[in-house]
């Protein structure tokens, strides 16, 4: 694969409310009341219920694993959580190559919301397969 | 006004627990996979044994994000000996854990997480997780005066291999 500084990565993309939430919160028993009550998201300053994000971060780890393939390691991530995930947001997870050393790629990582509002903006390094 | 006491800054750097999972199945794997890629199917890399033993790690791997504390752990040992009585949810469970008084706050957001990772996690491994107190600091924010928090978690697998440390920040206000 030959990676360029200023390379989009493919993006991922979700459809994001109770149904991804609520099987997330399944499998990280996270039933925390402001992922699952509207009172109580609203009661927490951001209107209803909102994502876990714990979710965008798996997000952003899918969105590598399918452009890297199995062969391919995430090294490290950095991800700051800046904005909610609310009910009905299509959220979608991108990357661009910011460094390239060797088989060692740094990428300018987020998700964001359909409008284009950063939800969860940070940096990762991978190595890419042999 | 400052929510950072002088006990709580005096607790950065203190290990809080160490936490050790039950093996990790195939199913635990499975089951994270398809809950972080719903509704479209995740990769057949982490369902189907066939489709792994292709890739380089030679059988199923978990997600690098995948957590095998959930629901139940094998073992939980406190490494604090005066810890306070605090809900799961509750704000102030980091300080109640180290016996001294949190700020109070009433609402928690997850800031943001700072990963390194290390070998990956498989069916079979048993991890184990040690815990310690991270600094604070604060500033304002568009809700008021918002704590940040932070802890430390290092993960190793049996064979005392590194898993994964994270460093979360906890937003109080």
């Amino acid at each position: 694969m030959t990676v360029n500084v200023g390379d989009a990565i493919p993006t991922f993309t979700r459809a994001t409310g109770f149904a991804n939430w609520n099987r997330y919160a399944a499998v990280n028993d996270e039933f925390v009341p402001i992922h699952m009550d509207d009172e109580a998201g609203a009661a927490a300053g951001n209107g209803g219920a909102f994502g876990m994000g714990n979710l965008q971060w798996a997000y952003l780890h899918n969105m590598l694993r399918d452009w890297m393939g199995p062969n391919g390691e995430i090294l490290s991530m950095e991800v700051q959580f800046r904005s909610p995930n609310v009910k009905g947001q299509t959220v979608t997870a991108h990357g661009v190559v910011t460094a390239v050393e060797g088989d060692v790629v740094t990428l300018e990582v987020w998700t964001d919301q359909q409008e284009g509002t950063k939800l969860a903006p940070g940096t990762a390094k991978v190595r890419l397969a042999q | 006004m400052s929510n950072i006491s002088e006990a709580m800054k005096a607790a950065v750097g203190t290990v809080t627990a160490r936490t050790t999972s039950y093996p990790i199945s195939e199913s635990d794997i499975r089951k994270w996979a398809l809950a972080v890629y719903w509704p479209d199917k995740p990769p057949a890399y982490f369902i189907d044994p066939a489709e792994a033993a292709k890739t380089v790690h030679g059988g199923i791997v978990a997600p690098e994000d995948f957590n095998p504390f959930a629901w139940a752990s094998a073992g939980h040992e406190s490494l604090i000996t005066n810890s306070l009585r605090a809900g799961t949810n509750d704000p102030d469970s980091t300080e109640k854990s180290l016996g001294i008084e949190g700020p109070g706050l009433t609402f928690m957001l997850n800031g943001g997480m700072v990963c390194e990772y290390g070998v990956r996690m498989r069916a079979g491994d048993v991890i184990t997780s040690e815990a310690s107190v991270g600094e604070y600091s604060e500033r304002e924010g568009r809700l008021g005066l918002m704590l940040f928090s932070r802890s430390i978690s290092t993960w190793t697998n049996q064979k005392g291999e590194m898993v994964k440390r994270t460093t979360g920040t906890l937003i109080r206000y």
